[in-house]
């Protein structure tokens, strides 16, 4: 069964970033914030909660949807599979999410897209991630 | 052409503010100096002009952080370094949030800013561009304010990812000890950088970049990261931090007799129990934070609720607190009130003033008052211990007062001492003590420490574990500890995991892990020859450790090793010296501008 990231608790979250370093480490080999898929950020300042923008992993994905190379595909369960090959570099599915779920990195020369692997959950010290099954959980 | 950007080769950001430019220089003769503390004393050393006035022109501000930052967890510090305009000598100070993980991946390892700007200015650091921009609308601004206009100014820094750091009002004015505020909470508090930044007009700094670091060896760091993130996160060594925080030393401390209460009249504090850490946390506290790269999260916010006006008009606020402010702006003033605290470390946040330096120095107001030593027409409130609002108002004055009391206490309590008399200043050296009256150990660190600061070398834990011990037996370990305290801030990681980090194969598999090999004796000569080139600057500085004053109010309240002996101290400090002269003696100069000292 297909998992699905999940920010739940984010009114707990410290803003310690371990959950970026994570992704950049064991995804993409780098030490690195751009190139995680979840992104922590402050909502002006530490005056209130922290922000996780990451994939939701939508039935029917819109940066699936408006990808004219056909690298990016829907994935069962939820989000999207990237066939980085395939990637031309238009930048449009960063652009077309909503919920600043996907970006594209000029360096790597395609989009850094979140697998749901849950790497980033097993890093968060106060548990504000989880990794949820995919019929389990609420959108 | 870019630079490539490597791990363990310092890359330095120049800018000067006299005439705009910027250079950027890769320095791998630096290397040697690993980063952090030592790579910034280096600079410093570099670019002083050690007997030039602090506040001159050309005197540099220098900025360093680790090789290893953002890589592994709680390697969150950043360091400034400056001649002090408060104690003349030496200054640096330390401060976490994510300033250091900002420049990290803007692709720099340090930071040098010299000149004076001709208006307010601010310096935006990102990894593609360097730029000072105009801070004249918000120059007198408090530091709140700078920090909400530079978050909607410098959106493209991408929030979370980018760093503030400004200066209030008080770095402005040229108080002393004006600090500067580090994102939200954070702080390089101690020795006056905020005059030192005022005095350039540069009201902030900004910074963030989106650089990515290839890793050499990735199953190699991975397995690294791993130990050191599930001993942060697991083990006893980092548990007092996250739990009730450093706060949680108050009760113990004032039952042992060691918390400085009301100008150090006293060292226990009959209403400990009402502004302990257990007391906050049950009350107040209503979220944790952390440093960026720091799972730990030792951020204490406690709740400021305030009524404003009568009726039901009341305003909130989210104020972070740690022991050393419940001590400088607690007990120390004799203040009962978590809530009133709260309400005076906010004023010192807004304003821009080291909490500690201001605390120190609003006691010493205070029993002046009581003693009568200062013209009552010029302090112009009645400053009483336990007393919030007048405090509020003293540290309103301390930037913008105009009489000569004012402008004296701009300089600190040593000067107030000097001119108005009073043996009970509580500094040593000229920069003000820390909340711990523990014995012989914290007076010789806060004397004799590179930076006269208790982070130096630890002498109040030193004395907690040999209750008694004679003054000269501390002067080893103490040297020893400052000197391990040069390599754990040459990584730059956070003194609060000095147990993790203080182990020595740790730190070395760390390095080679991002390609940076070091040996056991390469880094107890890093800590070495640091602690030398600290000491050859603050020499040269004209910092003399012979003939130091010893405010007599050390010697009066006892400590929880009863009542300290002047001359025993002072045997101890003449130690100290010549363990310093020997130090010294080791190496020539590390550059030609120290030779004549």
């Amino acid at each position: 069964m297909a998992k699905l990231l999940r920010a739940n608790r984010m009114e707990e979250c410290i803003g310690c970033g371990s959950c970026m370093l994570a992704c950049a480490r064991t995804r993409y080999q780098s030490l690195s914030l751009n190139r995680s898929a979840i992104r922590i950020r402050t909502a002006g300042g530490f005056r209130s909660s922290l922000i996780a923008d990451y994939c939701l992993g939508c039935d029917e994905p819109v940066c699936a949807s408006v990808c004219s190379a056909a690298a990016l595909t829907p994935r069962p369960g939820g989000g999207v599979v990237l066939k980085k090959e395939r990637c031309i570099g238009c930048g449009r599915c960063a652009e077309a999410c909503t919920v600043h779920g996907i970006h594209y990195d000029e360096e790597l020369g395609y989009p850094v897209v979140c697998v749901h692997c849950g790497v980033c959950a097993r890093y968060c010290p106060h548990g504000c991630l989880t990794l949820e099954d995919t019929d389990a959980t609420e959108r | 052409m870019r630079q490539s950007v490597e791990l363990g080769v310092p890359r330095i950001l120049k800018v000067d503010l006299s005439s705009g430019s910027v250079e950027v220089q890769k320095r791998p003769d630096l290397a040697i100096w690993l980063g952090g503390s030592p790579l910034g004393t280096r600079l410093l050393a570099e670019t002083v002009d050690p007997t030039a006035d602090a506040l001159a022109p050309q005197q540099p501000l220098v900025l360093a952080i680790g090789p290893l930052t953002a890589a592994f967890p709680v390697i969150t510090k950043s360091s400034a370094h400056f001649k002090s305009p408060l104690t003349g000598n030496l200054g640096e100070t330390h401060a976490g949030g994510r300033l250091a993980t900002a420049l990290r991946f803007a692709g720099y390892d340090a930071l040098v800013v010299v000149g004076t700007s001709t208006r307010p200015v601010y310096l935006s650091i990102s990894s593609r561009d360097v730029r000072l921009k105009d801070a004249t609308p918000f120059w007198g601004l408090s530091t709140e304010e700078t920090g909400r206009i530079l978050r909607e100014n410098e959106v493209r820094l991408g929030a979370g990812k980018r760093s503030i750091i400004r200066i209030g009002p008080a770095g402005e004015a040229g108080v002393s000890y004006a600090c500067v505020n580090v994102d939200s909470y954070r702080h390089f508090g101690r020795l006056g950088m905020g005059a030192v930044m005022g005095s350039k007009r540069l009201k902030a700094i900004v910074a963030g970049g989106d650089l990515s670091f290839p890793l050499a060896d990735q199953k190699r760091y991975m397995r690294c990261y791993e130990k050191i993130y599930q001993i942060a996160v697991q083990s006893s060594a980092m548990q007092k931090y996250h739990e009730l925080g450093t706060a949680q030393n108050l009760l113990p401390l004032s039952a042992l007799g060691a918390l400085p209460t009301r100008n150090l009249q006293s060292g226990s504090f009959e209403a400990a129990e009402k502004i302990s850490g257990e007391a906050f946390g049950k009350d107040l506290l209503i979220r944790k934070y952390a440093c960026f790269g720091c799972p730990v999260g030792c951020i204490h916010i406690g709740l400021l609720r305030e009524q404003f006006a009568a009726g039901h008009e009341y305003r909130y606020a989210g104020v972070s607190y740690d022991y050393e402010l419940l001590y400088a702006l607690g007990s120390l003033l004799g203040m009962e009130s978590r809530s009133q605290i709260l309400a005076l470390i906010e004023t010192a946040e807004k304003l821009g003033l080291d909490a500690m330096t201001t605390g120190v120095v609003l006691a010493w107001l205070t029993e002046a008052r009581e003693k009568g030593l200062i013209p009552e027409d010029q302090l112009g409130m009645p400053l009483a211990f336990g007393e919030m609002q007048p405090y509020q108002g003293a540290m309103s004055a301390l930037v913008r007062g105009t009489s000569e009391l004012w402008e004296t206490a701009r300089k600190g309590s040593a000067a107030l001492a000097a001119r108005y008399g009073g043996d009970f200043d509580l500094q040593l050296a000229g920069n003000e003590i820390s909340g711990y009256h523990t014995g012989y150990g914290t007076l010789l660190n806060h004397a004799a420490g590179a930076r006269h600061s208790h982070l130096d070398s630890a002498g109040y834990s030193l004395d907690q574990q040999h209750p008694g011990a004679e003054p000269a037996e501390l002067v080893d370990p103490l040297l020893a500890e400052e000197q391990e305290r040069c390599v754990v801030t040459a990584l730059h990681a956070c003194l609060f995991a000095r147990k993790i980090y203080g182990d020595r194969e740790l730190v070395r598999e760390a390095l080679a892990s991002m390609g940076i090999e070091r040996t056991d004796a390469q880094l107890d000569e890093l800590g070495r020859s640091t602690l030398r080139l600290k000491h050859r600057l603050k020499r040269a500085m004209g910092f003399k450790l012979e003939g130091l004053r010893l405010p007599e109010r050390f010697f009066q309240t006892p400590t929880p090793a009863g009542k300290l002996d002047r001359a025993k101290l002072e045997e101890a400090i003449r130690l100290y010296d010549r363990r310093l002269d020997d130090l010294l003696a080791e190496a020539p100069p590390e550059t030609p501008a120290l030779s004549s000292h």
